[in-house]
């Protein structure tokens, strides 16, 4: 029997929603939620522990979380390292990344999680462990489990795997050497000979050597002269008028606000039925008490007063960023920029939560 | 968000707590922030505290909006 080790957040380890997300790693014996119903599919193997740990407390004390679950496993047998499954829950989705590689560095087992393709996860781990093709929310928990579990069995059983595609999981830019049949049309010059005809005749055809690209922008020249510069503030934070004028979503937002801040000091808070935070990936309770916590608007204002900068933009612009496509993001983000050219905006503070 | 506004020439300086997260999708300048839900901030930390920290981490990415930079780059806080 294979002995496996199962990573989930606090809200799948039953603690709690947000306001314990800083919940620091605790190992348990057996099973708790998702690893328990991995633990009834897999085959020729059984989840020994399973590690419960915060989100916020994974992505603000990165280094201590891992160190302190690398500690609790040593000593431990285990064969596999699962994780999530994540779905488009970001932290979360990190969080597994990082528990995958650090566990597979050190122990040398194989890890395997699920994370949706809009998971920042995905891009910052694919290469570190195997990261199924997960579906976007936890409403498909089952369907995302048997894959995660159909897939561990094969490792665990070592059978040969066909490859990121056949097997579901986001490609690790690994090759591996495969024997063919001795032919002249499996040789490498025949294969790529075809490849060049179908290019020639503007067929679709598959490189076998794939270059993955990382999508960077040029990066814009700096403001030559701060003390003449006009500043704009943006924020995936979600903080808004306590009544939410402009229908925010609090998760998977398709709409932003701008809301005039001039002769403003500082943002006044939600007891003041003033500002308030309508982002549901964290807890907001810092965020309502003093908004300036996301929005710095007092210290701007201050920076201003001093001459550092020459004004501050009359509007600030919101919206919330967890569940938020990157697609939705960049539309809503062109949509924004005509409002701060017409200002002639100089420069622009981003704040994310 | 903070990529297509750079893309339009306006520099952008990101405030977060999930560097990584920024460089990885493609930020050019960065602050680090202290936490998720409280970035500029800290609720156990007496009022004053919290604002010296805001104060100085806003300096920086004001700075960081006017200096040229070859490469992503992450700016260093103090407090």
């Amino acid at each position: 029997m294979k002995k496996v080790i199962y990573y989930v957040n606090q809200f799948f380890g039953g603690i709690g929603g947000e306001d314990t997300a800083d919940f620091e790693p605790e190992l348990r014996e057996g099973t708790v939620g998702p690893s328990l119903a991995a633990n009834q599919a897999l085959e020729g193997a059984e989840v020994t522990h399973t590690i419960i740990c915060g989100d916020n407390f994974m992505g603000s004390n990165t280094e201590e979380a891992i160190a302190r679950i690398l500690e609790m496993l040593e000593g431990k047998e285990f064969d596999l390292l699962i994780a999530g499954p994540a779905f488009q829950a970001g932290r979360y989705g990190i969080a597994c990344g990082n528990v995958c590689k650090a566990v597979s560095e050190k122990f040398g087992v194989p890890a395997i999680t699920s994370m949706n393709e809009e998971n920042p996860g995905v891009e910052m781990f694919k290469k570190d462990c195997y990261i199924l093709k997960g579906a976007n929310a936890a409403a498909k928990m089952r369907k995302d489990m048997k894959a995660l579990t159909a897939f561990a069995n094969k490792v665990i059983a070592g059978e040969t795997l066909m490859g990121a595609d056949a097997e579901g999981y986001f490609a690790r830019g690994c090759r591996h050497e495969l024997f063919l049949e001795n032919k002249h049309e499996n040789t490498a010059a025949y294969r790529g000979v075809q490849m060049l005809i179908k290019k020639i005749k503007g067929e679709p055809y598959q490189t076998e050597l794939i270059i993955p690209k990382k999508d960077l922008v040029p990066i814009a020249d700096p403001i030559a002269d701060l003390s003449k510069a006009t500043i704009a503030i943006v924020s995936s934070g979600g903080i808004v008028p306590v009544d939410n004028p402009d229908h925010i979503q609090s998760a998977s937002a398709t709409r932003w606000g701008r809301y005039d801040i001039t002769g403003m000091d500082r943002l006044e808070n939600r007891a003041a039925n003033a500002f308030k935070t309508i982002h549901a990936g964290y807890d907001p309770a810092a965020a309502d008490d003093d908004p300036n916590r996301i929005i710095p608007l007092d210290a701007l204002r201050q920076y201003e007063r001093e001459g550092k900068f020459a004004h501050l933009h009359n509007y600030f612009y919101s919206t919330v960023g967890t569940g938020t496509t990157e697609s939705e993001a960049a539309r809503m983000a062109e949509e924004m920029v005509p409002y701060l050219q017409e200002a002639g905006v100089d420069g622009v503070i981003f704040t994310s939560t | 968000m903070v990529k297509t506004i750079e893309r339009h020439g306006i520099p952008v300086v990101q405030m977060c707590n999930l560097i990584p997260v920024a460089t990885t999708v493609g930020a050019n300048r960065m602050v680090p922030t202290i936490s998720i839900p409280y970035p500029l901030g800290d609720p156990e930390q007496p009022v004053e505290e919290q604002y010296k920290l805001r104060y100085h981490r806003v300096g920086v990415a004001l700075d960081a909006l006017a200096t040229p930079i070859e490469e992503q780059t992450v700016f260093k806080v103090k407090i």
